[in-house]
């Protein structure tokens, strides 16, 4: 009798993984052809949280436009209002106070490690260590008390209008964004003995997923994955904007170009971020938090572009005014989205294990895919 | 090899005068305090492909691709944003096309993460990239027949 039924050897089949999948946070399907347990081909379905903001932007004031901003990335708020309230300055030619760029810096940076936070454990929770995602959610609550204090907000900030912002810091804000940093510090330390140097953790990163400078490059991908492939792109850098260029600091940058590398680029960036905010804190200046701007915003007509360096990379506003008080047309450029269209490419020939752990490395908000 | 603004200049001006048929295209280097973009031409729709080309030789990343609707003209833009990884420059690559046929060439060629921002605009414009592998809707719903940002589009 035959033990082994025949098989062809060439037969593929379809998996599905997701719209509701752990792994994918949020509704992402992606539609895996696979040969056994390896990767044939790995087609990302997208739009199951498409909004359609840019045709928001183009009925409504930008002052009223502007908390949509904050709903892209619903990680990295700060950044996203940054880029909008920035393209409307630029385009209005606002000069704004030094104490509100400097505040922006702060609340910025302190978002960002509260992003890297939500990734450190939701993608050691995908990689099946659960403990790190209490460490991370505890510190991370910290940033969300100082920032709900002041913006009113713990997520969906809209604390940056356009020439300055809707309310200054008090002395409570200060302290205790300086007591943070002191409090981060070790933290960063143990975060390296408890995660980065575990052995299961390196067993299923390093080497992992590799991705080049140059698909990063034909892909448009950014932040920390093009930083984790060699490459010292950052806009804070690149495109200076706000105080920035007064601020000492590096850009992380790891060659190997594997899930390892965006991961230690990630957990380095924590550090670069408190002493950002310890140099911000030094030299905030006294002063106004808000220019004077005109009761009705109306760009002349034209259009203007503002990047930032959000949590996942370039974020971009193009906004286009036909004089009007009401946008002619507002262009969200996500990294979330150039950075998972590699995704076909890269998992081509991977193991599905494999292929998760790369997603995660990604570090993909949904919503800020689909817009 | 990092560009410069001048070789960028250049290469544009050789581009433009080699179009065919001739067209009217502009090149030109501006304020990026002002405008948040280093440089900035207009090319004929059938010389994107050249376009992008000639910004991946020296470099450039693909930032995105959009589409603008200028219906009082009668025009469809399609936008292409560029930056580079090490030079810190930004550009921006338009071309214009008539709004009853809106077709201009694929990228996708060049840079394949064009793909999906052009997907993209073909959902919420309409306007087709000739030789793009699938123009399937890739943000609207599957068998969505409509394009959101077009001015003349009622919910």
């Amino acid at each position: 009798m035959e033990l082994l039924a025949e098989t062809n050897h060439n037969e593929t089949f379809v998996l599905n993984l997701g719209p509701q999948h752990p792994a994918t946070h949020g509704v992402l399907r992606i539609k895996l052809t696979m040969d056994g347990e390896y990767i044939t081909r790995a087609e990302p379905v997208c739009g199951y949280i498409h909004r359609m903001h840019e045709k928001m932007g183009e009925n409504r004031s930008y002052a009223k436009f502007l908390p949509n901003t904050g709903r892209i990335d619903y990680l990295s708020a700060m950044h996203y209002t940054h880029a909008f309230v920035g393209a409307v300055e630029r385009a209005m030619r606002i000069e704004m106070p030094r104490r509100a760029e400097f505040i922006r810096v702060i609340t910025s940076e302190l978002n960002r490690i509260s992003s890297h936070l939500v990734w450190l454990g939701a993608f050691l929770l995908d990689l099946g260590g659960f403990t790190p995602l209490l460490y991370a959610f505890d510190d991370r609550e910290k940033i969300l008390d100082l920032l709900e204090a002041i913006t009113g907000a713990r997520l969906t900030y809209c604390y940056y209008r356009i020439g300055g912002l809707c309310n200054d810091v008090d002395d409570a804000f200060i302290k205790g964004a300086r007591e943070f940093v002191a409090h981060m510090r070790p933290r960063l330390k143990m975060y390296r003995e408890l995660v980065t140097e575990n052995i299961i953790l390196r067993k299923r990163l390093v080497g992992i997923g590799p991705i080049s400078a140059e698909m990063c490059r034909k892909y448009g991908a950014t932040g920390p994955v093009i930083r984790g492939s060699g490459v010292a792109y950052d806009v804070r850098r690149a495109e200076p904007y706000s105080v920035y260029p007064e601020l000492d600091f590096e850009i992380p940058v790891f060659p190997e170009g594997d899930s390892m590398a965006r991961y230690l680029v990630r957990m380095e960036e924590l550090k670069q971020s408190l002493g950002i905010i310890e140099q911000a804190l030094d030299k905030l200046p006294d002063g106004p938090v808000m220019a004077q701007v005109p009761r009705v915003v109306k760009p002349p007509a034209g259009d203007y572009c503002y990047a930032v360096e959000a949590a996942r990379g370039r974020f971009m506003v193009r906004i286009v005014s036909d004089g009007g008080e009401i946008p002619y047309r507002v262009k969200l450029r996500s990294p979330s989205f150039s950075n998972l269209s590699l995704f076909e490419e890269a998992s081509r020939g991977m193991m599905l294990p494999d292929a998760l752990a790369l997603l995660g490395s990604l570090d993909l908000v949904i919503p800020d895919i689909d817009r | 090899m990092t560009p410069t603004l001048d070789q960028l200049q250049a290469a544009f001006g050789r581009l433009l005068s080699a179009a065919e048929p001739p067209a009217d295209g502009t090149a030109r280097v501006v304020d990026y305090t002002a405008k948040g973009y280093h440089f900035d031409a207009t090319v004929a729709p059938q010389q994107v492909v050249e376009a992008a080309r000639l910004l991946d030789q020296i470099g450039f990343a693909l930032d995105a691709i959009t589409g603008v609707d200028w219906i009082a003209q009668n025009e469809m833009e399609v936008v292409y944003d560029f930056f580079h990884p090490s030079a810190n420059l930004r550009v921006v690559v338009r071309t214009r096309i008539p709004r009853e046929k809106p077709e201009v060439p694929t990228i996708s060629e060049v840079f394949p993460g064009a793909n999906w921002h052009e997907r993209e605009t073909h959902d919420f414009f309409g306007i087709r990239f000739s030789g793009h592998p699938d123009l399937s809707p890739l943000l609207l719903p599957e068998d969505a027949d409509y394009h959101p940002l077009r001015k003349d589009f009622a919910a």
